[in-house]
């Protein structure tokens, strides 16, 4: 159970002259809830952004499931098994629920189907279609969407917009999922729901999760193991009750 | 009653090329100006299929098949490169284009208008008045089109891909989406159209010039606007409104010359009251 799925060797990018991101080196293994916490500005979202392909590392590489993925492009990234979800919400917003569900289905083998078929309207463009609906269904179940799936996606309440961006990048059938502030926004009420999904996706869907948040509660509530970013470098690494209490942990976030 | 067929059916002509323009710009982000002169490397194509004895059915198939393949090639060689250029760089490139097609077929062809050989169905009577039989086609075939693509965008996996694409790009392909592929397809899918657009276009006028495309291209890039460009039922009501006002205009005798100047006088009136097109989407600023 011990196999490590997401392992960055010296991960780094600068930007000019500036080091966002300079040598970080994290492990998680599977089934894992890992967290990447530290300051605003401290690089989190750019390691998320190295992750998913966005930017390309200048310095290091990282690999998921010992294939490296470094210098692959955002689409193939995803196809190999790492997709996220936004810190400011990115969803197709004049699309419904399930239709940003079922853009997530995309990607998979299982659902492709040329053009022609479907223009012409063949069976297997019904057969594919059906299938699709009803993965997405599933899909939307699991997070209480599925009476909303055709409302639009701007429609949606905040906390439920969050709840489906996490939905439709499960929908790509990720081995990581990358989760950037998932409970910003949300009541405490929203948040212990959330916490919950979150257990019960890594268990039924055998995910690993690496997840960036600024509510510690919620961070030491489902994280064994976090990254402490600030400036870029790494401050601290390890247990999250540890690396919580470390000094220089206490000092970048408060101050002397 | 003839006149507002025919107003429907050349606006049928402009709908079919309008949703060229408007798919392009809503997935692609760019103008593509030399979408017009794909009606002319069509109507070229059903030109030499017909002058070599082909059955027209063959023609239109020949005139699909090279401006899809044309769409593509453009899109690959001349808009790929540039992608996340400046708009501007991609419009002139387009521009250029446009007149690189132009050009190219004076050279085949000479800038001579040719006639096209393309059978006449002639008129019927339907409540005593005399309808042609070819505008009768193009409103039905293009109506038939126009719901399949209606179909095509929202109830398939391609389709769908198209709209996540042209609501953003970035996320799209963070879901697993090629986005060169899904631009690709919206260049074949909006040549197949232009193709349909030309021998429909060849069935009111039978005759074919290197520039043939840049008077429809344009008033079906206006007909987008007027729809809102970027929204497909959009284009579709664009390019009728603009069909059915030029007929109009063309059947009263004091308003024939000035034709043209109503239908980019209605652009502009349109677009002072809703700058955004007639289905245009608001782009609210958040606070």
């Amino acid at each position: 159970m011990s196999e490590v799925v997401l392992k960055t060797e010296n991960l780094g990018i600068s930007f000019g002259g500036l080091k966002a991101v300079d040598n970080v080196n994290i492990e998680i293994k599977r089934k894992q809830l890992y967290g990447l916490v530290g300051p605003n500005g401290a690089g989190k979202t750019t390691v998320f952004n190295l992750l998913t392909g966005v930017y390309q590392p200048t310095t290091g590489c990282f690999y998921l499931n010992g294939e490296k993925l470094t210098g692959k492009t955002q689409e193939q990234i995803n196809h190999k098994g790492i997709a996220r979800t936004f810190q400011n919400i990115r969803l197709f917003n004049n699309m419904s629920v399930i239709r940003n569900v079922l853009v997530g289905l995309h990607n998979q083998p299982e659902f492709k189907c040329n053009p022609f078929v479907s223009l012409l309207r063949l069976p297997r463009h019904f057969k594919v279609e059906k299938a699709m609906r009803e993965r997405a269904k599933e899909i939307l179940r699991i997070f209480d969407l599925e009476d909303e799936r055709n409302n639009l996606a701007c429609n949606l309440p905040y906390g439920k917009q969050r709840k489906l961006e996490i939905a439709r990048a499960l929908a790509t059938n990720p081995k990581l999922l990358l989760l950037d502030e998932p409970a910003a926004g949300m009541n405490p009420h929203e948040t212990e729901d959330l916490m919950n999904i979150i257990r019960r996706i890594r268990d039924e869907f055998d995910l690993t999760i690496l997840l960036i948040e600024h509510d510690m509660k919620f961070v030491s509530g489902l994280c064994d193991e976090i990254t402490v970013l600030n400036f870029g470098t790494v401050l601290a690494q390890g247990k999250t009750e540890d690396a919580l209490n470390d000094p220089e942990v206490i000092k970048a976030y408060i101050g002397e | 009653m003839s006149t507002v067929l025919d107003g429907l059916s050349l606006g049928a002509i402009y709908a079919l090329i309008a949703l060229g323009y408007t798919m392009v710009y809503g997935i692609a982000k760019m103008l593509n100006f030399a979408h017009g002169d794909i009606i002319m490397v069509g109507a070229y194509a059903i030109f030499v299929t017909l002058a070599a004895g082909g059955h027209v059915g063959i023609a239109l198939l020949v005139a699909v098949l090279m401006c899809v393949v044309f769409g593509i090639v453009i899109e690959k060689v001349a808009y790929r490169p540039l992608r996340g250029a400046s708009p501007l760089a991609v419009l002139i490139t387009a521009i250029g284009v446009s007149y690189l097609l132009q050009s190219v077929a004076q050279i085949i062809f000479g800038a001579k208008a040719q006639t096209v050989s393309i059978v006449s169905f002639g008129t019927v009577k339907i409540a005593s008045a005399e309808i042609s039989v070819s505008s009768l086609i193009t409103l039905v075939v293009g109506a038939v089109i126009m719901a399949a693509l209606t179909l095509f965008v929202k109830n398939t996996r391609t389709g769908r891909a198209m709209l996540a694409v042209s609501e953003d790009r970035g996320a799209a392909q963070l879901m697993g989406i090629n986005v060169n592929r899904i631009i690709m397809i919206t260049f074949a899918i909006g040549s197949a159209l232009a193709a349909f657009a030309s021998i429909f276009y060849l069935m009111q006028i039978p005759s074919t010039e290197p520039t043939l495309g840049s008077m429809p291209g344009i008033k079906a890039f206006t007909a987008a606007v007027i729809g809102g460009i970027g929204s497909i039922p959009g284009a579709m009501i664009g390019g009728v409104l603009l069909g059915v006002i030029e007929k109009i205009c063309l059947s009263v005798p004091v308003l024939a010359p000035y034709t043209t100047a109503v239908e980019f006088a209605m652009l502009i009136l349109i677009l002072l009251v809703r700058p955004i097109g007639l289905l245009g989407k608001k782009r609210r600023e958040k606070v």
